[in-house]
């Protein structure tokens, strides 16, 4: 197992001028760990990051984008795996970070703890590249690679909690978040 | 006699009119032939195929973040699935999502607060709830206010419904 944060600096080291939306708990850690304008904290409904993402993708094939989504985030919108797969954006990077529980509605298991494979299952829906990480040695040692990649790429990332970020989701929420995101992304590279 | 058809050409000419690029949608029987075949068919838009109406949401969401128009074309049981997606991306954090709806099996000529189908008797009154901009289109002279309506979501940034009350023709 991985520590999310540690996943969370591995990405940031290669983001270049990606844009990343962040859900939940991840959202909070990249809160914490970056002060990027080009960061998002928030898809506004749980299970809806991935389909952002795609959305932002389609819309901005020049610039990268990548999703830090949760396990039980994921697992509402699980059609959106085939959705992206056939619209096949080529500047999408999904992350799943696999911690096995809804972390942040009391840390109760997700259906089928241990045994679904998300990374399978995003390989069978049609992604070109498909991998899953529980070492963190491997992931940076492949992360750059596979941030080279054409996609959509699909990444899973066996984790547990890291160090404890600050439950602001009063700074995530807010519509400036947005403003501010939207011009960042917008702006000329 | 108000003629009771919607003519897809003219909803097509006024997507164009409204600048919208991509049409985002799962299939819907009242707006399949007259308007999404040709759209699919055409080129015009590019058109993003959904599993479920609620990712649409939020693809139509990150378009709008990168600039970018696009419509939720879904139908009305779609819309109701998709309530707290509207809820959460749409109406709070306001982005400009425009929805066009067919509702299914809706009696010609009978507004939808009046059908006899519960589930389009409901459909007004939730978007009313919600502060969603929205009206039905039931005749041609109807279509013309949607480019002024989809301009009006992304000035204000605020999502809006046109609903589709007949059978689009080609």
């Amino acid at each position: 197992m991985m520590r999310r944060d540690d996943c969370i600096q591995t990405i940031l080291q290669h983001r270049g001028d990606a844009a990343i939306l962040a859900v939940y708990n991840t959202g909070l850690d990249l809160r914490r760990l970056s002060a990027s304008r080009l960061n998002l904290y928030s898809a506004g409904a749980m299970g809806q990051g991935s389909s952002w993402g795609l959305g932002l993708a389609l819309g901005m094939p020049e610039r990268k984008i990548m999703v830090l989504d949760g396990d039980g985030s994921l697992l509402m919108n699980l059609g959106s795996l085939v959705t992206i797969a056939n619209a096949a954006p080529p500047n999408l990077y999904h992350f799943v970070f696999e911690n096995g529980c809804y972390e942040a509605n009391g840390s109760h298991p997700i259906p089928g703890q241990g045994r679904v494979s998300f990374a399978g299952i995003a390989r069978e829906a049609g992604f070109p590249h498909s991998y899953e990480f529980d070492d963190l040695a491997t992931f940076e040692r492949m992360a750059a690679g596979l941030l080279a990649l054409e996609g959509p790429v699909f990444v899973t990332l066996k984790v547990v909690q890291g160090d404890p970020s600050p439950q602001d989701y009063a700074y995530v929420n807010a519509a400036e978040r947005l403003r501010e995101f939207r011009e960042a992304i917008t702006s000329r590279k | 006699m108000i003629e009771s058809t919607v003519p897809g050409p003219a909803i097509i000419a006024a997507l164009r009119q409204a600048k919208i690029e991509f049409v985002v949608s799962v299939p819907d029987i009242t707006t399949s032939q007259g308007l999404l075949w040709p759209i699919a068919n055409g080129k015009d838009f590019t058109l993003v195929r959904l599993c479920k109406e609620d990712e649409g949401v939020s693809v139509c969401a990150g378009l709008a973040m990168a600039g970018r128009r696009a419509v939720l074309l879904i139908q009305h049981t779609g819309l109701l699935d998709s309530i707290n997606a509207i809820r959460g991306i749409a109406c709070e954090q306001a982005q400009p999502v425009c929805m066009v709806v067919g509702l299914l099996a809706k009696e010609p000529n009978v507004p939808p607060r009046q059908s006899k189908s519960f589930g389009l008797r409901i459909v007004e009154p939730i978007l009313d709830a919600m502060a969603i901009e929205h009206y039905c289109i039931e005749n041609p002279s109807e279509i013309s206010r949607l480019p002024s309506a989809i301009d009006r979501a992304y000035a204000t940034s605020q999502p809006m419904v046109a609903l589709i009350g007949q059978t689009v023709t080609p």
